[in-house]
């Protein structure tokens, strides 16, 4: 058995032993084993030049990762959580997403981030949003989100081959999934999503830790006689919606799962991508679920309702099929 | 023995061991899975909260971070209400929706916990402009851990206070460490009081395990401040015993090291000096956790058995609700 954060230290690992550019820095990554325990036991292995506790300077260490990738390193950059990305935000889209372009190509900026994302473990307002949804709003950026074991080992690799910005959004509830995952996993593609399951009757699309509830609400589907078919988007920016607008065109009905908040969400655009490309193919209107529009509660209940859940996706599913109940 | 001086000690006592005795109920109760999400302890540090906040009037502000137990029950904050919090109840002083990281009492002007490092800061700016502004003589104190130091923030926020001669009093909890990350591997100069004079601000290292002392530095900025002369900066010399959150194994200290300042202990250190100076019998120490045990068990019961806020509320205090 492998856990999702295990798999994610096992795609540094072997980053770090593949090609002697490869750096980790990041608060906290080296001495104290990360603050989710995935870089564990990496410091001991590489060496603190290559694994890099930084002070907490989130704009200075990121920006430094910027100047680093554009000086012919490929660093890995580990920022705690989305929340704390925000202090390096400036340094993510005026410098990372933005070089390229200024420079009229003649800049690159090959470097991955890495961060937390996403509610579900009562630590209130600052520590629980999903804002992937926002950086898959900036071009020049690419934006993946492992959902599954086999992504959290083999998104990494294949950021890293990437010779532009790269953003890894890991979903803090999934750090303690396990399962089985190959001993020769290896990287994975990146520029497409993916089926997890198949399905006739209704699309659900999702991904990162709303992937889990939606195979779920798809059991219970199943169980009522309703075939759902779940993808997981995997790549947020630039999204494959080849994938998703292709299964609608088959299911003629969808159901978008976001953990962001619902208005100006990623949810938005997929919603709208379905509409401007399978207008015709559509038997309902296509329905979200999303967070609710505040900001995230600590008290358990509050935050499971204010979370996407099977019970909702369930019902929203029921409602783009039978037209309601 | 000067009674007054007795009943002082006895008072600033009372408020370690209150501070101490939540923060020990507060490890059993996570681990019975009644209060969750991130928990950061203040066991070691208990003198600079009570320092600090005795320092201040009921007037001054607090702007705080998601280590604030401390300062919140040093600040006046029943313990039931900071109890019923970490219980995510209606009867919490965040209505459950902030738990420990987010306790906040506005009429007590305690301006919250905050759980962005170096987040704080700028608020108590803010909130020491429009004093400025009102030509009013509060000061806002500010606590902040030694990691916030490295954040940019505390450089603009120095450096906008000192220019603007802003009533705020920066206390700085040096405890040495910012998780598992050690003072010296993360700052290129490790004396914070020098850092902060640099921007041209009076500046003291103070012992943050003397409760007593950390007063008189916090009267002694105080004054300063409200005679006008601008900001204040505080370095708190202090340990955190325990480890930085119940996640976190504390593999990156010493035991030694921890055993040291252990022996330095603010609550013991302050009964010492009272029994030395025949202050504290033995009777009235008993007597005392007798009390706090009792205030602590009613939280405790108080909050178990408040009342949940209704879900469907859950969309409440997003914006102002018209009255
Ligand atoms: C901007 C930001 N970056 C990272 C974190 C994660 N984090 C929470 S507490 C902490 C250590 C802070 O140490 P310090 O400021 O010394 O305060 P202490 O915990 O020692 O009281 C870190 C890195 C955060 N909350 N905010």
């Amino acid at each position: 058995m492998t856990t999702y954060r295990e798999a994610l230290r096992e795609g540094i690992r072997d980053a770090m032993r593949r090609d002697d550019r490869v750096f980790l820095m990041g608060e906290d990554v080296g001495a104290y084993g990360g603050c989710f325990g995935v870089s564990l036991g990496l410091l001991e292995e590489f060496g603190p030049d290559r694994i890099r506790d930084t002070p907490l300077s989130e704009s200075a260490f990121v920006g430094a990762g910027i100047g680093a990738a554009m000086a012919g390193m490929r660093p890995i950059v580990e920022i705690m959580t989305v929340n704390f990305s925000l202090l390096a935000l400036d340094q993510i889209l005026n410098n990372a997403a933005t070089l390229r372009h200024m420079s009229g190509g003649q800049v690159g900026v090959p470097l991955v981030i890495r961060m937390t994302t996403g509610a579900g473990r009562q630590l209130a307002a600052q520590h629980s949003h999903s804002l992937e949804g926002w950086f898959a709003h900036i071009p020049g950026l690419r934006i993946v989100a492992p959902a599954t074991l086999e992504d959290a080992r083999g998104m990494l690799w294949t950021a890293l081959l990437d010779p532009d910005p790269v953003l890894l959004f890991e979903n803090g509830a999934l750090y303690p999934m396990a399962g089985d995952l190959a001993a020769d996993a290896g990287p994975v593609d990146i520029d497409h999503a993916a089926v997890r399951r198949p399905g006739t009757d209704m699309t659900l699309v999702t991904y990162g830790g709303s992937l889990g509830k939606c195979l779920d609400a798809a059991g219970q589907l199943a169980a009522e006689g309703v075939s759902a078919e779940v993808i997981d988007l995997r790549t947020l920016r630039p999204l494959d919606d080849t994938t998703f607008v292709e299964s609608v065109r088959r299911t003629h009905r969808a159901v978008v799962v976001d953990e962001g908040w619902r208005t100006g969400s990623l949810s938005a655009e997929v919603s709208a991508r379905i509409t401007e490309q399978a207008f015709e193919d559509l038997d309902a209107p296509v329905e979200r679920v999303c967070s609710a529009e505040v900001p995230m509660p600590y008290a358990k209940h509050l935050e499971d309702a204010a979370l996407p859940q099977p019970a909702g996706i369930v019902a929203a599913a029921r409602k783009v099929v039978n037209g309601g109940g | 023995m000067n009674t007054a001086i007795a009943k002082y000690h006895t008072d600033l006592l009372r408020q370690m061991v209150r501070i101490r005795k939540f923060e020990e109920i507060c490890v059993e109760l996570y681990s019975a899975t009644k209060i969750r999400g991130f928990l950061h302890l203040y066991v070691g540090e208990e003198a600079v909260a009570v320092g600090v906040l005795n320092g201040l009037t009921a007037d001054d502000a607090v702007v705080s971070t998601y280590r604030e137990h401390g300062h919140a029950l040093a600040r006046g904050l029943s313990m039931q209400s900071v109890m019923a919090e970490m219980f995510g109840r209606t009867s919490g002083c965040s209505r459950g929706r902030g738990g420990s990281m987010h306790l906040f009492d506005v009429k007590r002007r305690f301006y919250g916990g905050n759980a962005i490092v170096g987040g704080g800061l700028p608020l108590a700016v803010g909130i020491g402009l429009a004093d400025r502004l009102r030509d009013s003589v509060r000061v806002t104190a500010c606590f902040f851990g030694d990691g916030a130091v490295a954040e940019g923030e505390f450089h603009e926020c120095m450096n906008l206070a000192a220019l603007w001669k802003l009533p705020v009093l920066f206390c700085c909890e040096n405890n040495r460490y910012a998780m598992g990350t050690a003072l010296a591997r993360a700052q290129a100069q490790t004396d914070l009081a020098l850092r902060a004079s640099s921007y041209g601000m009076p500046a003291w290292a103070v012992d943050g395990m003397d409760v007593v002392a950390v007063e008189e530095a916090t009267r002694r900025a105080v004054e300063t401040i409200r005679g006008g002369a601008g900001p204040c900066f505080l370095e708190l010399r202090t340990y955190r015993f325990r480890a930085h959150s119940m996640y976190d194994s504390d593999r990156y200290r010493d035991k030694a090291e921890i055993a040291r300042w252990k022996e330095r202990d603010p609550i013991d250190a302050l009964i010492r000096r009272m029994q030395t100076a025949g202050e504290l019998t033995d009777d009235a120490l008993k007597a005392l956790h007798r009390e706090v045990d009792d205030e602590l068990q009613r939280a405790v019961a108080a909050a178990d058995a408040g009342p949940l806020e209704p879900a469907g509320d859950l969309t409440r205090f997003v914006y102002a609700e018209q009255s």
